[in-house]
């Protein structure tokens, strides 16, 4: 209640309202609902296959939901015409878990592709600005290597200098600081706070690493197995009195089985 | 107890049956939405190429050419190669079945026919659907697991335009261009042959030649290049795009895309030939 006082003010840029999807029979995600304002930082925290990147793969309309509605910088994404969309992704950067580097170009051409697309700057231009954001990945003079010839971390952090390329005013990004070494790793939170705060960006980031979300997060909600436990600040995520949250939270394991019947029954496939 | 076991069998082979039926259900329900999703596709491709440009959204002439680079350029010397040798082929055959009537001097006519309308076409396009159909489908069957197409999309770059129409334009330019330079070589071969067998002078071969050949021949070979070029980029392109289970998958489909385009290509081939000749 608190936090809709606090942000009645400012503009809701992605608003998820009843999601339910399914991939063929099986439900993924289950009655979620989701407000992300206006330059803050919002997380998406769950344990692995709880279907976050799922969530976000419908935030940018990637697929089509059973139902429910999904709105991105105003627009209704679900019943968006293309030439809509269109316009809509020229004003988001995306970087993927696995990076999703085109493997036909060389780190560079991937980073200035965007730039290319949609805008007129000269060749030279271009390869300053695609400079400039791999040095702020740490990645200085590796624009000339082919994404094979990375190490996953820095597949990420590319992909992450591709994704601002465009100093988009949405930010998205699927795990961008997991399976890195701490220093980067912190190195790439700092960053997302640095996007919010100095070109007022507003970021989704998808993590199942706890520190990584408590430091980062303006805002953040916890998804566990499809369903929305908890939405809040950090405090309130922290304080939350779902048992479910405090174990992950806790890295408690599952409760011990309970139903012995169950269990043979899972295990001998009946 | 008996009763129940026989009850139990026939409904193991009543369930066998339903599922056969399902299946080949399945199958026809899939390769019909493949089919429309080819059309759909190659649809799409124009609207690119006439409308692009003017929402701002180009098809790039440099991503055309490189792939005309590899799918055409480098395919010269194969081309060639197996032209020559189907010919020499050719002219071997035609000399030995004439010479069952005694009509060897008769053979120019049969080889400028064959090549042109039957044989040009058919080679450079099983050739360019083994070579480039094939590294088609795999490049996109590997860009779609590892999420590249989804980051093109979420990027605003619409797929079918960066990654289809490219091929796609070049393919129908260097396909016919190919099987021309197909039906060069094989008749050039050929006619050695002849000269040497049959004391042939090759101008004299060559003015044979171009007396029986129509602009109509030298048309429905092209012609027919022109629709298997059609016909490979998109069964490369639906088999590519629909991978799925990871690298496995891309092998998969890679191996089914070259099956399929050159089924494709020899029934369309047939189709063609029976209503244009007939
Ligand atoms: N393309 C797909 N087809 C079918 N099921 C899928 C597909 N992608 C994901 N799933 C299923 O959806 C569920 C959620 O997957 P998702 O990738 O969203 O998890 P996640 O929370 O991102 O996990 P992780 O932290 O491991 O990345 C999983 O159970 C997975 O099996
Ligand atoms: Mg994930």
């Amino acid at each position: 209640m608190g936090v809709e006082a606090v942000n009645s003010d400012r503009s809701v840029l992605v608003e998820v309202e009843h999601l339910v999807t399914h991939y063929g029979a099986r439900k993924i995600l289950d009655d979620v609902s989701l407000k992300v304002y206006e330059g803050e930082v919002f997380v998406i925290m769950g344990g692995s296959g709880s279907g976050k990147s799922t969530l976000l793969r419908y935030m940018l309309a990637l697929e089509r939901p059973t139902s429910g509605s999904i709105r991105v910088l105003g627009r209704d994404v679900v019943r968006s015409r293309p030439s809509e969309l269109y316009e809509l992704r020229k004003k988001m950067g995306v970087s993927f878990q696995s990076g999703a580097l085109f493997s036909s170009m060389s780190v560079g051409e991937n980073i200035i592709l965007p730039l290319k697309e949609h805008t007129d700057l000269d060749l030279k231009t271009m390869e300053i600005m695609a400079r400039l954001k791999l040095e702020v990945v740490g990645m200085a003079g590796f624009e000339n290597l082919m994404p094979s010839e990375l190490s996953g971390g820095m597949l990420k952090r590319a992909a992450l200098a591709r994704a601002v390329v465009m100093d988009p005013k949405l930010l998205f990004g699927d795990e961008p600081s997991s399976g890195l070494d701490p220093i980067v790793a912190a190195a790439i939170d700092e960053l997302i706070l640095r996007l919010r705060d100095a070109l007022g960006m507003t970021v989704v980031i998808v993590t199942h690493q706890l520190e990584s979300a408590f430091k980062i997060a303006d805002r953040m909600v916890v998804l566990d197995s499809g369903k929305l436990l908890v939405t809040g600040t950090v405090e309130e995520v922290r304080n939350s009195s779902n048992e479910r949250v405090q174990q992950l939270l806790n890295r408690r394991v599952d409760e011990v089985e309970l139903d012995p019947e169950a269990y043979l029954k899972r295990l001998t496939g009946a | 107890m008996p009763a129940e076991g026989g009850q139990q069998a026939l409904n193991g082979a009543a369930r066998r049956a339903l599922d056969a039926v399902e299946r080949t259900g399945r199958a026809c329900v899939d390769s019909i939405s493949a089919f429309g999703y080819g059309a759909a596709l190659f649809a799409e491709s124009f609207f690119w190429i006439f409308r692009g440009r003017s929402i701002r959204q180009p098809v790039r002439l440099t991503m055309i050419f490189e792939e005309m680079m590899q799918i055409g350029i480098v395919a010269i010397p194969i081309v060639t190669v197996l032209s020559l040798t189907i010919g020499v082929m050719l002219a071997i055959q035609g000399i030995y079945t004439l010479s069952l009537f005694g009509a060897e001097s008769r053979v120019t006519i049969g080889i400028a026919l064959s090549v042109t309308r039957e044989f040009s076409p058919l080679i450079t396009g099983i050739l360019v659907a083994g070579r480039s159909g094939s590294a088609l489908a795999a490049r996109l069957g590997t860009m779609s697991i590892n999420q590249e197409i989804d980051a093109l999309r979420v990027m605003g770059i619409n797929p079918v335009r960066f990654l289809v129409v490219p091929p796609l334009v070049a393919m129908m330019v260097m396909l016919p261009a190919l099987s021309f330079l197909s039906d060069l070589v094989a008749l050039f071969g050929a006619g050695v042959y002849v000269s040497l067998d049959l004391g042939m002078s090759l101008p004299a071969y060559s003015d044979r030649v171009i007396e029986v050949l129509t602009v109509n021949d030298l048309l429905h070979g092209l012609g027919k290049s022109m629709i298997f070029a059609v016909l490979i980029t998109l069964v490369a392109v639906v088999n590519g795009a629909g991978v799925t289970g990871g690298a496995e998958g891309v092998g998969r489909v890679t191996t089914r895309s070259v099956v399929q385009s050159i089924a494709a290509i020899v029934i369309t081939d047939m189709l063609f030939v029976f209503v244009v000749t007939r």
